[in-house]
């Protein structure tokens, strides 16, 4: 670690984990409800369950690409941050805001939290994934602005990489399009075609840009590659990103009272939305196959690698096979996008936090470049068991998704929704199980910062380069 | 990739793809308003359906429904629930008569304790909702 100011990262980094563990578990609740459907009703209904898990996520990601923000901008700035003050005072506000919204959700029923906030003063709530009170909204946005000023006089006043110009659009990015979460007219159709302004363009658009300059900034230290080289593929996988996603937001307007033409656009446009993807992972591998050097945190460079390919997997190749029109007719609304929801956020966005996480954390923590082997080996097994559970969690839900589809929309009689959830509950079963496998591999993941941390740290071996010469 | 292509094209490419596809983008969003009075069923946007749409929204109902195939998947969608029920009346009845409790082992929509008059403006804008023009979707009553 070469600035003081980068242990800012470390408070973000350990709060994005407590708040995974919370996840997990309101997911967990909310799986068990699918096959038991009275488990804890009426105290937790289902959809409770569903806004803790889901903005935990949202959450805990912010706070991870905080952290990361927090770690890369001095050193690729070249210089402290502008104010460390003020991101741990950020730190604190968020996680107490966010932790008072959680507890709103779950000790007072939504419509009393609604009418305790004010909601009626400017209604933001009650919609997918923005279900935060406006207060919450507003907070998020001075958090938002702080922070952004913080990175933003940091990089602007020190080396300018792409890396962190990268990270930086897409920051600023996020901070914008989060502004349309304040715009709910009375006119459903609009409501609906806004919301996707935050929604889509942050998972198919901006985040990929953060995704992407974290995934470049640990390509760059744990293999030694040339600068040049890396920051070249980062260019080209998002302008890909923004050229195919921008438009891509499309697939999402073809049922929901917008005009026809959005088939065809959604279709062509989101049909190349897997080829950033795709690229990120032929980048990831070929970065390190062109190594310059072996990277004693040999658990970052899986991470890395490991994000590669299954946000290529759960973004690229679950969101094509449901995003033509003609598919997603019969798809739209099923558990076949609850299936790609899982892997796509696990793949991309939970990996590269995690990867950058494996990276900064040891030298956050005191050492010189990585973790013992003990505790590598442990890391890895929890990377192994995580991403193993989401693949066949994946894979449930899509059986159970092609099944619904079926039963639901395609054969000759149609059966009732409510029908066709009891014959899917096999695979109900099997998710949940799954899930339980996973949220044993996140233990063990988190085991890994107390294991071996009185070890000697893990040695380096030569490079290929090196040992051939 | 080769030399020949510099990280500075990479960067042009960049910035003028995303300024070019931000542009059809807000080209098309154009286009989308001025279309949408045809078929998002505006006229239909009375008090009351207002008012059942605040209601749907402070009770969370997409966390449970989806609506025009948006939300969660755990209870039916309800974009088409005016016609699969066949009327107001119904929809109100039902959700008017979800036991205090739930029932034993399987979901169950919670009581919300509605009024008269907001029973009323929930069914009002599912209603509405109905008769948004989706391009045909869902393909069946079932949703």
């Amino acid at each position: 670690m070469q600035y003081q100011s980068q242990r800012v990262a470390k408070p973000y980094f350990i709060a994005a984990i407590g708040l995974f563990v919370g996840q997990i578990l309101f997911g967990l609740v909310m799986g068990l409800q699918y096959v038991m459907g009275d488990f804890l009703f009426p105290a937790i209904p289902f959809n409770v369950a569903r806004m803790v898990h889901t903005n935990l996520l949202i959450v805990w990601l912010l706070f991870g690409f905080m952290g990361a923000a927090y770690y890369l901008v001095p050193e690729e700035a070249e210089r402290e941050l502008v104010s460390p003050k003020l991101a741990l005072a950020m730190f604190w506000i968020f996680l107490v805001a966010g932790a008072l919204t959680i507890l709103g959700y779950l000790f007072v029923p939504y419509s009393s939290l609604a009418d305790m906030t004010g909601n009626s003063i400017l209604p933001t709530m009650g919609r997918e994934f923005l279900e935060q009170p406006t207060i919450t909204k507003l907070g998020i946005v001075v958090v938002a602005l702080a922070f952004l000023f913080n990175i933003g006089a940091t990089i602007l006043s020190g080396r300018k990489t792409a890396v962190s110009l990268v990270l930086l659009i897409g920051l600023a990015g996020l901070a914008v399009m989060f502004l349309f979460s304040f715009y709910n007219p009375d006119n459903l159709v609009k409501d609906k075609f806004y919301w996707w302004w935050v929604v889509h363009l942050w998972v198919e658009g901006v985040w990929e840009l953060i995704l992407g300059s974290i995934l470049a900034f640990v390509l760059i230290k744990t293999t030694g590659v040339d600068r040049e080289v890396i920051e070249k593929w980062l260019y080209v996988i998002i302008a890909m990103t923004l050229i195919t996603g921008i438009i891509g937001t499309g697939h999402h307007y073809y049922w929901i009272g917008t005009p026809a033409y959005w088939k065809w656009w959604g279709s062509i446009f989101s049909a190349m939305e897997p080829i950033p993807f795709f690229m990120m992972t032929v980048f990831a591998f070929n970065m390190v196959n062109r190594r310059r050097r072996n990277h004693p945190n040999k658990a970052a460079v899986l991470w890395a690698l490991g994000t590669g390919v299954m946000a290529f997997l759960g973004a690229g190749v679950w969101g094509f096979l449901h995003t033509l029109a003609p598919v997603n007719y019969y798809t739209h609304g099923t558990q076949i996008t609850a299936a790609h929801g899982h892997m796509a956020f696990y793949g991309a966005y939970v990996m590269i936090v995690l990867t950058m996480i494996s990276y900064a954390m040891p030298m956050l923590r005191g050492r010189e470049a990585a973790n013992s082997n003990r505790s590598q080996v442990v890391e890895m097994w929890g990377f192994w068991l995580m991403t193993v559970s989401i693949v066949f969690i994946t894979l449930f839900l899509t059986a159970a998704g092609i099944l619904q589809v079926y039963l639901q929309r395609m054969s000759e009689n149609p059966l009732p929704f409510m029908v066709v959830q009891d014959k899917l509950a096999l695979f109900y079963w099997l998710r949940e199980i799954t899930g339980v496998v996973f949220l044993i591999g996140l233990v063990v993941y988190i085991a890994s910062f107390f294991v071996g941390s009185r070890e000697p740290e893990a040695s380096v071996s030569p490079a290929p380069a090196e040992a051939g010469a | 990739m080769s030399q020949a292509f510099t990280k500075a094209m990479a960067r042009n490419i960049f910035y003028g793809g995303s300024l070019f596809f931000i542009l059809l983008f807000l080209a098309l969003t154009f286009d989308t308003d001025s279309t949408l009075p045809s078929r998002d069923n505006h006229a239909a946007i009375t008090e009351k359906v207002a008012m059942g749409k605040a209601l749907w929204e402070k009770n969370d109902c997409i966390g449970c429904h989806t609506l025009l195939g948006e939300g969660a998947y755990f209870a039916p969608e309800l974009g088409n629930v005016y016609k699969r029920f066949g009327s107001t009346d119904a929809i109100k009845a039902f959700i008017k008569g979800r036991p205090k409790n739930g029932i034993p082992g399987r979901r169950s929509m919670p009581q919300f304790n509605f009024t008269d008059e907001e029973l009323d403006a929930i069914a009002a804008f599912l209603k509405y909702a109905s008769e948004i023009n989706t391009n045909n979707w869902p393909p069946n009553i079932q949703g």
